[in-house]
């Protein structure tokens, strides 16, 4: 064997093992790349901060409101609070009176949306009565608006903007001063 | 790289240390398997050319030997177990007991454990077994894995395939069993293959020169396990999918129908009837059993369910299109299966009230009824007109009623304490009694009330818990373990044996070479030999303990 055909040869056998390791390192780092988005995903199915909120469609149901349904991209066009609440929860109905103080000055840029997690319906209605309530609430008897935003403690709020995006997920009640400021940084 | 050409004739790769085919020691490798410092040979890879140890040059080879090394592995294990132990100090996230105050991580584990366990939450131990290091972790345990036993295996193989039966002097001389027989009688020769032969050895022959093989099979072992493990890790992997693999809890009450969680939002589950049955106390088979026990003891645990799927788009909160998919009875044990989907019956919940039942009496006169009505309790309606003309209106109503501060509010949304507050209307008459009611309750806030109610009767129903499965890793699982004990049986139960009988200008030399059990092999030479005049092998590995020993106080 020559001296260049040995050279040669050295050459593709390095360039056979190169190809050959790098092969085999890039399946395997492939491998533990999915294994941590799939991990990251699982856990990541709860909206947050910056993810499009899901769309779904309720009845609803206070008296005092026009709107017959509630669908939420039909909202597109004006901030939405959509607001996780339940009679039995006392921080929710804490908060409730600062919503509904806010409402009639912002009505025109901002929706709020009241979703309701308890069982009948007439304790809802006592519920509004009670505190006068003058927007949309709706009824998620088979609680898939709420499996759907994976919602644990109540309230939880989602302030969405006028896009869709849900801007920032609050858990716990709200102040009034907080309120306002949520609801200027969703106006359009 | 430079071929290294033995003077057999062969071309090794670099960085051999026994010639592949005739086994001569290359002058300049004998450092690396540590046969410059005994007089036996180390015969662990067959003196093959471990990649690893040759060639450093890119970064890919700098990655690749780091995984390659035992050493490394045998650590990065030492640091998941150190890891996974951690993860035990304190309830992980998923394990925070039902009852405690506060069951939020960011309030628990600094309430409960005070500074460490508020370290704890902080460097994310509550959640490590499903954390993004740990789980780095465990991939670089399977990364050493593939690369521990691809680096080992090739040359290996290569070099059980390539070797010759005739072997160089000094590999023969420097086996732990070695023989020399000077004046030698080929019919002992013969007679010595022959028995080898009946002892079930393979036999190679080249140019006069003899191999007796037997088992080399059972080398493949431990690459065969560490392929099972890798399998099982891939299922490991796989099982980080949702398509994969699920696990949720559902609780369904009789008469519900609801969406199955984990599911998509596809399929809907209604629970028609829950059982509960008891072993019959008077049965005599049982009857023992239970006095021991002391109670009645379960015989059935069964729900009767049917299973629907959504039929075409629909949207959350919508009511969507349903069609049946089954209908069949859940028992402990016995779960439903459809669809990849399985659901056992995991818990339950008992007398959860479903209707209630008022009588209007007179204050003063319990005997004296007015009539009856039932309200639903899970939607109760606004008012109740009886056909005397009373009217009763709820003007609240507490499911769950508790009495908190003084004020009296429900702590849930389902009925496990219902409690009224009623308006009743006499008939023709615009001006209500107020009177409080729940169970073992019955409050006049007046005192003057000329009407009383009662309750007359109830109904309940129970609540069904079930576990809700998915898990198409498990044939994986099996399959990979099946893979491992079938490697771990071809490795360990058989031994890999040579035998070489080979002459050198009119001697007989005889060596052989064993993975494991020695005693073994010396039985089954010496048994070669019977009725022979050739001389049985010594076991040279007293001497080179010597040798070894002497280098090393040399030192």
């Amino acid at each position: 064997m020559s001296l260049e055909e040995a050279r040669r040869k050295k050459h593709d056998k390095m360039k056979r093992r190169f190809f050959y390791r790098s092969v085999v390192l890039a399946i395997l780092v492939g491998a533990l790349l999915f294994a941590l988005i799939s991990n990251f995903n699982r856990d990541k199915e709860v909206y947050r901060a910056g993810d499009e909120a899901p769309d779904f469609e309720l009845v609803q149901i206070n008296e005092n409101n026009e709107l017959e349904t509630v669908r939420l991209s039909d909202l597109r066009g004006k901030g939405v609070m959509l607001n996780f609440w339940a009679t039995y929860c006392p921080p929710c109905e804490k908060e409730m009176p600062y919503m509904e103080s806010l409402y009639p000055k912002y009505k025109d840029d901002i929706e709020i949306v009241a979703v309701n997690l308890d069982q009948s319906e007439l304790v809802i209605h006592k519920f509004i009565n009670k505190h006068d309530l003058t927007f949309p609430v709706v009824h998620d008897k088979n609680n898939d608006v709420m499996d759907l935003y994976k919602v644990k403690p109540l309230p939880s709020t989602f302030f969405i903007d006028p896009e869709g995006i849900i801007v920032e997920k609050v858990e716990g009640a709200l102040t009034l001063e907080k309120l306002e400021k949520y609801f200027q940084m969703i106006q359009p | 790289m430079n071929k290294l050409k033995c003077e057999c004739g062969h071309f090794n790769p670099e960085g051999t240390i026994l010639c592949e085919s005739c086994g001569k020691p290359i002058e300049e490798n004998q450092h690396l398997d540590g046969n410059d410092k005994s007089k036996l040979l180390n015969m662990r890879y067959e003196g093959s050319a471990r990649r690893s140890l040759t060639y450093n040059r890119t970064i890919v080879d700098k990655i690749w030997n780091f995984f390659s090394s035992v050493r490394n592995g045998v650590i990065l294990i030492v640091i998941a177990l150190i890891a996974s132990g951690i993860g035990t100090i304190f309830p992980q996230a998923m394990y925070i007991p039902a009852n405690a105050p506060n069951r939020d991580p960011s309030v628990y584990y600094e309430e409960t454990y005070g500074i460490l366990g508020k370290i704890y939450y902080q460097l994310g131990f509550h959640e490590l077994y499903s954390s993004w290091w740990y789980m780095i972790l465990i991939a670089l345990i399977g990364v050493s894995l593939v690369i521990c036993s691809l680096d080992r295996f090739i040359p290996l193989y290569r070099a059980l395939k390539i070797q010759k039966p005739k072997r160089h002097y000094s590999f023969l001389s420097r086996q732990r069993l070695f023989s020399e027989t000077p004046d030698f009688s080929p019919e002992d020769k013969k007679k010595v293959v022959e028995n080898l032969k009946n002892m079930r050895y393979k036999i190679f022959e080249q140019d006069g020169q003899v191999l007796a093989e037997k088992n080399r099979f059972s080398r493949w072992g431990p690459y065969v396990n560490h392929i099972g493990l890798i399998i099982i890790l891939i299922a490991a992997l796989l099982r980080m999918t949702p398509f994969m693999f699920i696990d949720d809890y559902v609780w369904v009450r009789e008469g519900e129908r609801k969406v199955i969680p984990s599911t998509d939002g596809q399929y809907y589950i209604e629970n028609k009837k829950f059982h509960l049955e008891y072993y019959d106390e008077d049965d005599e088979r049982y009857k023992e059993a239970m006095e021991r026990m002391g109670q009645l003891v379960v015989k059935n645990y069964q729900t009767d369910v049917v299973i629907y799927k959504v039929k075409g788009e629909t949207i959350p909160g919508q009511e969507p299109e349903l069609e049946k998919v089954t209908e069949d009875a859940i028992r402990m044990n016995e779960p439903l299966k459809f669809d990849g989907y399985r659901l056992y019956q995991s818990g339950y919940q008992e007398n959860e009230f479903s209707t209630m039942t008022f009588g209007i009496f007179a204050a003063n006169d319990e005997e004296k009824s007015f009539g009856e009505f039932t309200v639903d309790l899970m939607s109760p309606e606004e008012t109740y007109e009886l056909e005397n003309g009373f009217k009763v209106e709820i003007s609240q109503y507490f499911p769950d009623y508790i009495l908190q501060d003084g004020e009296p509010t429900t702590q849930s949304k389902f009925p496990k304490n219902p409690a009224f507050v009623f308006r009743v209307y006499p008939p023709d008459s615009d001006e209500p009694e107020v009177s409080f009611i729940g169970i073992g309750r019955n409050i006049d806030p007046t005192g003057e009330n000329k009407y009383r109610l009662g309750i007359t009767d109830f109904s309940t129903h129970y609540a069904s818990g079930l576990t809700v499965r998915k898990d198409l890793t498990l044939p994986i699982f099996v399959v990979g373990a099946a893979i491992f004990m079938i490697g771990v049986i071809q490795g360990m139960y058989w031994q890999h044996r040579r035998v070489w009988i080979n002459e050198k200008e009119g001697t007989l030399l005889l060596a052989a070479h064993t993975n494991k059990n020695w005693f073994g092999i010396k039985r089954d030479i010496e048994k070669a030999l019977e009725g022979t005049e050739i001389n049985m092998v010594v076991d040279q590995e007293e001497e080179d303990l010597e040798k070894v020993e002497q280098t090393a106080t040399q030192e």
